[in-house]
């Protein structure tokens, strides 16, 4: 077992952070943790990487309990925090290099993990972490996690903040990373990512909510869902807010996602309704669910 | 080891990136030195007197002729009532009025006492008492000479055996006040950098999210801390080094005590800044907290060092408080050294003290540090 996290609590003062989370994450799985901001992803990322004691609970990554071998976990784990911080006024390779050296170790030992995003960042190596762009400095930020060859990778929320095609090849590393053997937890706002992951917690307030790979969740959803659109969108969904029946109504891409009540729902009393009420162009269609529907029927 | 070594050059390297702050963290520390020793200084000059004579007689005069033949009073004005002269020093075109009365000359001739009236814009209490001094020593030189004249008119067998205190200023003999003044402000900018400095070094990192990716290293507490306090405590030394070299070349401060022994003790007492600068650093959360709370303390040491104000004027419990402040142990020290020639047994209780002081309060900082990170 990688990661194991066993009914672990964690109080601020007067905030409820963490409230009893058990998960387990299994050696080389790139595990998600689905949530809105505040949902606690980051708490959870400080108390695995030994930033922070929990108050109940306990938990180990890689085999060390994060309480009493501290210093056997930080040699074993790269973690990579939401916020950019690494040294602004270093160049690339000063910021490598020291990452390097304190973990007792040099780019060269260890150049065939990091060769494939490396090379992407090498011809700006001389340019400093500050005068980077955001997909550029996430690329350097993950070299520096890896560059001791850790067992468990923490990411917390490495694509906020950047722009879609970065994304997607930062998804794609993380995939080649795992081919490697290397555990990766990792945390996202986005609800399209997670479907990359091959688990998944969905997380919010503090508690988590389901765990299991993305498409057991969305299989195991059994309420229709319908698209609906009009020429009026922002009064369309008031309106369906209104429909006696409605079950859950909320905005999904260009189309507004409704849940009825009813298994017997009938689509032609809701258009009907819906012309009544002076919408055009009116269409309704069954549509499959995503993540996105899950959480936010949770 | 190799970390800690690792981390210094790190450091290094950041401070020399940094071509702006580099600057400042040099030339800086130079101005102020050569601007603040020429003007931190207590002489009184340009002193501006308006004085009315009433008696307008040889000796009036006379003595009026004492005060412009004066260096250190700048101004003399005549005007005829004494009424005028305090409009003058209402209006702040005068610092100090003197009324010489009717009888002036009349009265000395006969040997009896006289009165002059002087008036003295007192706003700045030190000036005025210092006024007063020059005021008073011009017309007891001017008393001498008259009795002098009369009684040689008279009878010389009368002369008066009076003493005379003839003043030797030791350390010090020509009351050079940048010489005790440039010391001292070196003090106050090799404290003032150093503390500021590492004050906001740490916090830096906090504030910058860098802090949190090195407590995920295994990189230990105290290599972390002495790898970024160490390049401080060397450009502490080169400020001295820079400073000490200003106030022989520039200002010709006599050094008879060894200079080893200064750079000693500003080793010693770098630990302590350097730790307090730490302390402020863990209780802070961004530069610009840190910056105040150093504000904050370098005032309340800087005017409570005996730099300015002479501790021994202070009131008792002001005196307590300085006990604690430890520029006040530098500056004794420095002075001691510097312009006494002060040997380690002398200083020995200043350095005792510093060291403790640096223990103690690198102690609160380390164990501070393992409290709030």
């Amino acid at each position: 077992m990688s990661i194991s996290v066993q009914n672990i609590s964690k109080k601020y003062k007067n905030v409820q952070a963490l409230q009893n989370i058990t998960f387990e994450v299994q050696e080389g799985e790139l595990f998600g943790l689905i949530g809105p901001d505040g949902a606690g992803k980051t708490t959870l990322f400080r108390l695995l990487t030994t930033l922070l004691l929990p108050n109940e609970g306990s938990a180990s990554v890689a085999n060390y309990d994060i309480v009493k071998q501290v210093k056997e976990i930080r040699n074993s784990v790269g973690y990579m925090p939401g916020k950019f911080s690494l040294y602004q006024d270093l160049t690339i390779e000063e910021n490598l290099t020291f990452f390097a050296t304190i973990f007792g170790t040099t780019i060269e030992e260890n150049y065939d993990l990091i060769e494939d995003i490396y090379v992407q960042i090498e011809p700006f190596k001389n340019r400093r972490a500050g005068a980077l762009s955001g997909g550029m400095k996430q690329k350097l930020a993950l070299c520096c996690a890896l560059i001791h060859k850790p067992k468990v990778l923490f990411l917390d929320e490495p694509t906020t903040g950047v722009d879609p095609v970065s994304r997607k090849e930062f998804w794609e590393m993380l995939k080649r990373l795992k081919q490697k053997g290397i555990t990766i937890l990792v945390s996202t706002p986005y609800m399209d990512e997670a479907s990359l992951c091959d688990r998944i917690a969905l997380i919010q307030k503090g508690k988590i909510l389901k765990i299991d790979t993305p498409d057991t969740i969305v299989k195991a959803y059994d309420k229709t869902i319908y698209e609906v659109a009009s020429n009026q969108m922002h009064q369309l969904i008031l309106d369906l807010k209104h429909f006696s029946s409605q079950y859950s109504v909320f905005a999904f891409g260009e189309f507004i996602h409704y849940i009825d009540k009813n298994d017997t729902f009938d689509t032609a009393a809701l258009r009907t309704y819906l012309q009544e009420k002076g919408h055009q162009n009116i269409s309704i269609q069954k549509t499959t669910a995503t993540i996105e529907d899950v959480f936010m029927d949770l | 080891m190799k970390t800690i070594l690792f981390i210094i050059q790190k450091e290094f390297k950041q401070i020399f990136r940094d071509k702006s702050m580099l600057r400042l963290i040099f030339i800086l520390p130079i101005i102020q030195l050569l601007v603040l020793s020429n003007a931190a200084t207590f002489d009184v000059k340009n002193i501006r007197v308006t004085i009315a004579d009433y008696n307008n007689s040889s000796s009036s005069r006379a003595l009026i002729e004492k005060f412009k033949a004066n260096p250190y009073f700048s101004e003399v004005e005549n005007v005829s009532h004494t009424q005028e002269g305090i409009e003058r020093l209402n209006k702040g075109k005068t610092d100090v009025v003197i009324e010489i009365p009717n009888q002036f000359e009349k009265q000395l001739q006969n040997d009896t006492t006289t009165q002059i009236q002087v008036l003295i814009n007192a706003i700045d209490g030190a000036t005025a008492g210092v006024q007063n001094v020059y005021i008073t020593q011009i017309v007891q030189l001017f008393n001498q000479n008259i009795r002098v004249e009369n009684q040689q008119v008279s009878n010389e067998q009368l002369v008066p055996n009076r003493i005379e205190t003839i003043p030797s200023f030791w350390y010090n003999n020509t009351l050079n006040y940048k010489t005790f003044m440039v010391p001292g402000i070196l003090v106050l900018l090799v404290t003032m950098l150093t503390l500021f400095l590492s004050a906001m070094n740490i916090v830096r990192e906090k504030e910058l999210g860098t802090l949190e990716q090195i407590n995920v290293t295994p990189i230990k507490k105290h290599q972390f801390i002495i790898g970024k306090l160490f390049p401080f405590w060397v450009l502490g030394l080169v400020i001295l080094t820079v400073g000490l070299f200003i106030a022989k070349v520039v200002f010709s401060v006599p050094m008879l005590g060894n200079i080893a022994l200064v750079y000693l003790f500003t080793s010693v007492y770098l630990l302590l800044i350097l730790g307090f600068g730490l302390f402020i650093s863990n209780h802070t959360e961004t530069q610009q907290q840190a910056m105040f709370i150093a504000w904050f303390f370098m005032v309340i040491f800087l005017l409570m060092s005996g730099l300015f104000t002479p501790i021994e004027s202070m009131p008792k419990w002001a005196q307590n408080i300085t006990l604690l402040n430890p520029i006040r142990y530098f500056v004794e020290f420095i002075r001691m050294v510097l312009l006494k020639g002060a040997g380690l047994q002398e200083v020995l209780p200043n350095l005792g003290i510093i060291a403790f002081f640096a223990f103690v309060v690198n102690g609160l900082s380390v164990w501070s540090y393992k409290k709030t990170n």
